[in-house]
């Protein structure tokens, strides 16, 4: 499992959108604070999606903490993959595998 | 017949013992000015308010009420307990009434609508009672049927003069019509009118007359005019909005009823409000006017009314200062009570001359049922109003809502509550194409021909459920915190309480 570099952010705070911190951790785990304007009616299908999206990419040792205003899945999955990337500071991005 | 001389020759009849007779002896002049009360609580007392009894108010002061709380206050104050609250509708102004609920002053809530913390305080089981919903017509019907009784009537009114005449389109609070403050000056036992100005004797034309109150309180401030019509007027720019509003002008001036002396309702809200702006342009293209426009009023609709396209305009609620300017203004602005509007009992309700009604929703499930009450996580944030008095009698009942709103469908498989029974709706319209209830099969037809994007609603819920995701259903327990009554006073469904 590949760590990332550092701490990183995207996304916004406005409604539609999420807001996504991550930084790496000493642990092997994925872990999720998630606060979410649909809590109650998407909060476990986000938890989901964000460990899948963060599986795909090979990625464990992290902490991610997503402020959610209502965005649809996509979205969620773009902002956090923007994190990801911008966390890892590789030269060549491999669209291939987002 | 009984013959004069019998009348005279008995004696408890003569005019010398007859009570009117002493009444008549001047003592001084003092009466005159007796219905004015120096406070609430002296008024209060005055009505023999007792515990358990009924209370109501009137919402047209909406979010700027400073009257409803200030009631209240004195009541608990003076350790009145047991009360049943009838307020036609409540705001998010009214959250006070937590407390006196939790301190027993208030027991049972009749009302319209429930917001803000209030309405999720209930629905999390704040009171034993479930609140009793009805509509706007429906509550004449309860009050007219003998099940709501009203005790004291508190009406807030901006003008009054000393012998009770008042009216709500003058004063620095003016609300406009008293629609539903009429309904309460009629029928309740005892009446206090709380006002913040006093003009001369006779103040008329006047919507609460001199022979419905009994008391009068002047108090600093009635209403706070700067959120009376908070929001109402907003035009807005919303695109998903406007596209809306430009679908559901088409779909009307489409409908086979868009001719000249048609009649409209529209509500308030963007989509709303914007329909009446597409729809004024569409009458002056085609030379149509409409002969009446219909229920809340606001300033678009006095802008055709001023403009000679809406003839007159019939007004229980005014929405925004400009309506409320124009009913004391224009005489084919009229004021009409609830009873006049909407009660399915009354002689007369004008929604059933009504053609069209643009409504809003929150939730519209497959079935065309609509909700307007309770939100996407369960909780008591809206108001029944007049969305299922109007669809029931209106030619064209019209539903307008976006497929989605943010991550929340619109469109669902089963409405969390039903307000407005499926077979009283007509058409949805949203941004992702127009569904028409099957019943309705020539205005397919129709809105077909007219080249209106016309999809099965079942579609429109399953293309919501594909771009959010199926939601996680709601965590009710089986406690019923709210009954939904519908508008001849029998019950459509119930709210529980969130687990």
């Amino acid at each position: 499992m590949n760590k990332i570099d550092k701490s990183a952010y995207a996304g916004t705070l406005e409604s539609s959108d999420a807001f996504i911190e991550i930084k790496p951790i000493d642990q092997d785990e994925i872990r999720i604070e998630l606060h979410s304007s649909v809590e109650e009616m998407y909060g476990d299908d986000i938890r989901d999606l964000i460990t899948k999206c963060v599986q795909e990419l090979g990625i464990s040792y992290i902490s991610i903490k997503v402020q959610d205003k209502g965005a649809l899945d996509y979205v969620i999955k773009a902002r956090l993959q923007a994190a990801i990337l911008r966390a890892n500071q590789k030269d060549k991005i491999e669209w291939e595998k987002l | 017949m009984i013959a004069k001389q019998d009348i005279i020759d008995k004696k408890r009849l003569t005019p010398k013992n007859s009570e009117f007779f002493k009444a008549k002896i001047k003592n001084n002049n003092n009466h005159r000015d007796s219905k004015i009360c120096s406070s609430i609580e002296e008024s209060i007392k005055r009505s023999g308010l007792k515990d358990g009894m009924t209370i109501s108010f009137h919402h047209a002061f909406r979010g700027g009420d400073r009257v409803l709380n200030k009631v209240m206050d004195v009541v608990a104050k003076m350790g009145i307990k047991n009360l049943t609250l009838a307020s036609s509708s409540l705001a998010s102004v009214h959250d006070p009434l937590i407390e006196h609920i939790k301190n027993g002053v208030v027991t049972q809530i009749y009302t319209s609508g429930l917001r803000s913390k209030l309405g999720e305080a209930i629905s999390r089981g704040l009171m034993e009672k479930p609140v009793q919903i009805h509509s706007h017509g429906g509550r004449v019907h309860l009050v007219k049927s003998g099940e709501l009784v009203i005790d004291v009537a508190f009406i807030g009114v901006p003008v009054i003069d000393k012998f009770g005449n008042a009216t709500g389109h003058k004063g620095r609070s003016k609300c406009g019509s008293l629609g539903y403050a009429m309904t309460d000056a009629r029928y309740a036992k005892y009446v206090v009118a709380i006002s913040e100005s006093m003009e001369d004797y006779p103040s008329f034309p006047a919507s609460i007359t001199q022979d419905q109150v009994d008391s009068i309180v002047l108090v600093d401030e009635v209403g706070d005019s700067s959120q009376i019509g908070e929001g109402a007027t907003r035009m807005t720019s919303n695109p998903k909005e406007l596209l809306l509003a430009r679908r559901a002008a088409k779909v009307i001036v489409n409908s086979g009823l868009f001719k000249n002396g048609y009649s409209l309702q529209t509500g308030t809200g963007g989509a709303s409000l914007a329909t009446t702006i597409f729809l004024s342009e569409k009458m002056e293209e085609e030379n149509i006017t409409a002969s009446f426009g219909l229920g809340g009023i606001t300033g678009t609709m006095v802008y055709m009314l001023k403009r000679g396209q809406i003839k007159r305009l019939l007004d229980v609620q005014s929405f925004d200062e400009f309506a409320a300017k124009s009913l004391g203004e224009n005489p084919n602005h009229i004021e009409i009570s609830a009873n006049q509007y909407a009660n399915p009992s009354s002689k007369g309700a004008a929604i059933k001359q009504l053609d069209v009604v643009v409504l809003s929703a929150l939730e519209i499930d497959v079935d065309f049922n609509v909700n307007v009450l309770t939100g996407s996580k369960g909780l008591l944030r809206g108001a029944s109003g007049g969305h299922c008095d109007t669809a029931a009698e209106a030619k064209l009942s019209i539903i307008v809502a976006p497929l989605t709103r943010g991550r929340i469908p619109t469109i669902v498989n089963r409405v969390n509550t039903i307000i407005t029974p499926g077979n009283t709706v007509d058409v949805v319209i949203t941004d992702q194409g127009v569904a028409v209830n099957p019943k309705n099969s020539e205005l397919k037809q129709r809105l077909r021909k007219a080249g209106v994007t016309v999809v099965e609603i079942d579609d429109l819920y399953k293309k919501a459920i594909r771009i959010c995701g199926k939601p996680k259903p709601i965590k009710y327990s089986d406690e019923v915190v709210a009954t939904i009554r519908y508008r001849d006073g029998s019950i459509l469904d119930v709210v529980k309480a969130l687990a």
